[in-house]
């Protein structure tokens, strides 16, 4: 049964994922991108990680998918074209994309990752799920944590220093 | 029945390549911002399948990192986008090449 | 009951959280302390709150005689490799603001952001030092790269400002995605990523380990997402566009901060994480420096543009770096940290000497503006004529002592042919830095030449600074290359 649902989401993903890809339209494109990110979620809930589903939902719909609708709109709509004046080097590129997708498709699926004994079992894991992320978060892991706060105060000077019309 | 781990190998590996797909041979900016992101998240959905498999949290703390960095580089990404639209009004990425490659 | 880390020891981090500190203190004297006619007064706050970050490492460099310390859960780690670092980024940023307070004026960009990024970017470089996990490595990566992007763009509105942050932008978040990438996979096939835990990993495991291609092409990925940013060949497209584009004074940054902070990732990557698979990187790191060394020569000989040549100059040297990292041994780290310590003053100087050039808005960077540069600046032109003499490896400047460490190494360990390479490649080098050389002394200037500013204020100060040290580190190596040598990475 999880193997069927699995089947449908894998579906979803892919076709969703090609379809912003190669969007003509960037309106269809953060549409596709969004509804993507929304069925990896619904997968992060299958994967006994129900706090990550909520979070990635509350930030690609309701922040990410906003910014990019605010500049798409902004920006007023354009077609794209497919015109392209490295057409050698597009080639180049297409084919180490090739390569490099075949080496990770191959590698992945042949893959046995490592198993660790933490005395945990995935029930236990989607269980109280919040509560331990944010343990984790602010014990073990203090210090990136506060690193990206660093991040956060850059991401906030930097967006006012590159968007205000006029420093003074 | 459970899934395979492997098989989430398979798809995220195959939301990688068509983000990396995007980037390499998509040309208009936001496209292939938006194909950056699908890295990203092809990424978090490895990270989140390992640590089912390892019946670990710390893939899904990783999680959180990744989306704050993405968060943080969507801001400033979308900034510069806007900054240079203002001074040239183009959001296509070979029509701003004052600078040759 | 939620229990922190036993280890919770902020030693690590220290100076970084002095230099974050800095940061907020620039931008609160900017909006409280300083009129609007005062502000260029933030740079000292800023160079201060260096020294003071100067003073933290120094103490802490006595603490750590007795080896690694793990702190903060693990993720962090004190030892001299992580102060030494920090010796060298608080050096470049301090130049770096010296290089900035005047040339911002000039630009028309002076802001208190300007130091303020500078010193957030940095305070990542220097996490990214002390991290002795990949995903702390990760973010303090992002942490330095979303600063750098900014400030690639300061210029604004300038065109080729904003586009030469674009550029490094969507290349930087690209090169982004494959080193997290990376880390995934290494995280499945090692169950960890601390960098030591996965070293433990593969020795408890090394009977099945060449089975394990997810690890192998982790490693693979995470070398391309550090290979960006140190701009190694084939990963160096971005280089002289951005260089270009953004402002000198940022460009002088990104050249010297970002390479010393990439290489001292790859360098704990590599040695702390991975040292066991040797047998696999070096081979592969030693085609890419082949390629980078050869590739960045060459292409610096056509170019016409000074900025553009520093570019292609700076990649060509992170493949000699690269040399030190392949012959590996336990003089590895302190080969290459003398190196990017040497290279990062004579590229600080040489963009010194560009930036004091400047006169008004227009930058002096086209190789025409050079000839003939002795009757009229002859300062500033004895002082380019030594850096590009020490970039080229001439006896007894700092260039050639960090060459000779890291080839004698490479012979030393078995990559005498790689020794080869790298002195091919300093011959070839040798056509475009001594090129400007000539302009300069043997060119009469052009009738047209455009008016140039002077050696005065703190550009100057900043020209003398690296010229000393250039020629110091060239005389004195041994005493500071057994600093650098007491820097070695902890061995497990």
């Amino acid at each position: 049964m999880s193997l069927l649902l699995f089947g449908i989401l894998a579906v979803i993903a892919l076709i969703t994922a090609a379809l912003m890809v190669t969007a003509r339209n960037l309106v269809h494109a953060v549409l596709m991108m969004v509804a993507n990110f929304g069925t990896v979620a619904i997968m992060y809930i299958t994967l006994s990680a129900p706090f990550v589903a909520v979070v990635q939902v509350a930030v690609y719909a309701g922040a990410i998918m906003v910014l990019f609708l605010f500049v798409v709109m902004l920006l007023g709509e354009q077609q794209l074209s497919f015109d392209e004046p490295f057409a050698g080097q597009r080639m180049a590129a297409g084919v180490l994309g090739l390569l490099l997708a075949i080496m990770l498709l191959v590698t992945l699926f042949t893959a046995s990752p490592a198993v660790l004994q933490t005395g945990l079992t995935a029930e236990q894991i989607g269980r109280e799920n919040a509560q331990r992320v944010g343990e984790l978060l602010y014990t073990q892991y203090l210090l990136p944590f506060e690193a990206t706060s660093i991040l956060l105060l850059i991401a906030m000077v930097g967006a006012v220093v590159l968007a205000k019309r006029r420093l003074l | 029945m459970d899934v395979p781990i492997q098989y989430y190998g398979l798809l995220s590996a195959l939301l990688f390549s068509m983000g990396v797909a995007g980037v390499l041979l998509r040309r208009n900016i936001i496209i292939v911002f938006m194909s950056i992101e699908l890295m990203f998240n092809a990424a978090n959905l490895l990270f989140v399948a390992f640590a089912r498999h390892q019946n670990g949290l710390d893939g899904q703390v990783f999680v959180f990192f990744v989306m704050t960095v993405a968060a943080a580089e969507v801001a400033v990404g979308l900034a510069l986008v806007m900054a240079l639209f203002r001074s040239k009004q183009t959001t296509d990425v070979d029509d701003a090449s004052t600078l040759k490659g | 009951m939620i229990t922190f880390p036993s280890d919770l020891n902020l030693g690590p981090i220290a100076p970084a959280l002095v230099v974050v500190v800095t940061g907020i203190l620039v931008m609160l004297a900017d909006l409280f302390l300083f009129r609007a006619e005062d502000r260029h007064n933030t740079v000292w706050v800023a160079l201060g709150g260096l020294i003071v970050a100067f003073l933290v490492t120094l103490g802490l460099w006595g603490q750590v005689s007795g080896g690694p310390i793990t702190a903060i859960g693990g993720l962090a780690i004190l030892d001299r490799f992580a102060l030494f670092l920090d010796l060298i980024l608080i050096l470049v940023t301090a130049i770096v603001m010296l290089l900035s307070a005047e040339y911002l004026v000039e630009q028309n960009i002076e802001h208190a952001e300007f130091y303020t990024l500078i010193l957030f970017s940095v305070s990542g470089m220097m996490l990214m030092g002390a991290s002795a996990d990949l995903m702390t490595l990760w973010v303090s990566f992002e942490t330095f790269s979303i600063a750098l992007y900014v400030l690639a763009a300061y210029a604004r509105p300038k065109v080729e400002s904003e586009e030469a942050g674009l550029k490094y932008f969507f290349l930087g978040a690209f090169s982004a995605g494959f080193f997290l990438y990376g880390i995934a996979m290494t995280y499945g096939a090692t169950g960890t990523t601390r960098l030591m835990g996965i070293a433990q990993f593969i020795q408890a495991n090394a009977a099945t380990i060449s089975a394990n291609n997810m690890l192998y092409v982790g490693l693979g990925l995470i070398l391309v997402g550090l290979g960006f940013k140190v701009a190694l060949v084939p990963f160096h497209q971005w280089t002289p566009d951005v260089y270009e584009g953004a402002p000198t004074a940022v460009t002088a940054f990104m050249a010297t901060a970002t390479k010393a902070a990439g290489f001292a990732a790859l360098l704990r990557v590599l040695f702390l994480a991975f040292p066991q698979l040797s047998g696999a990187w070096s081979t592969i790191l030693a085609l890419l420096a082949v390629l980078t060394m050869i590739g960045g020569n060459v292409i610096a000989l056509s170019q016409r543009n000074i900025k553009r040549m520093l570019a292609y100059s700076s990649i060509a040297h992170a493949g000699y770096i690269l040399i030190a990292i392949v012959a590996g041994g336990a003089q590895a780290v302190s080969a290459a940290m003398f190196y990017i310590l040497a290279y990062a003053l004579m590229t600080l100087g040489a963009f010194a000497v560009v930036i004091a050039l400047n006169r008004g808005g227009a930058e002096v960077v086209n190789f025409e503006d050079y000839a003939g540069l002795i009757q009229r600046r002859p300062g500033l032109t004895h002082a380019l004529a030594v850096f590009m003499f020490a970039l080229t490896g001439f006896p007894p400047l700092a260039g050639f002592v960090g060459k000779w460490y890291i080839f004698d190494l490479a012979v030393r360990n078995g990559w005498a042919w790689l020794a080869v390479v790298g002195t091919l490649a300093s011959v070839i080098s040798a056509g475009y830095y001594l090129y400007i050389v000539v302009l300069m002394y043997m060119r009469p200037a052009p009738d047209n030449a455009p008016d140039l500013g002077g050696a005065q204020g703190t550009a100057g100060l900043a020209v003398a600074l690296t010229l000393i040290g250039t020629v110091l580190l060239g005389i004195f190596a041994s005493p500071i290359f057994n600093l650098a040598q007491s820097a070695l990475l902890a061995a497990r």
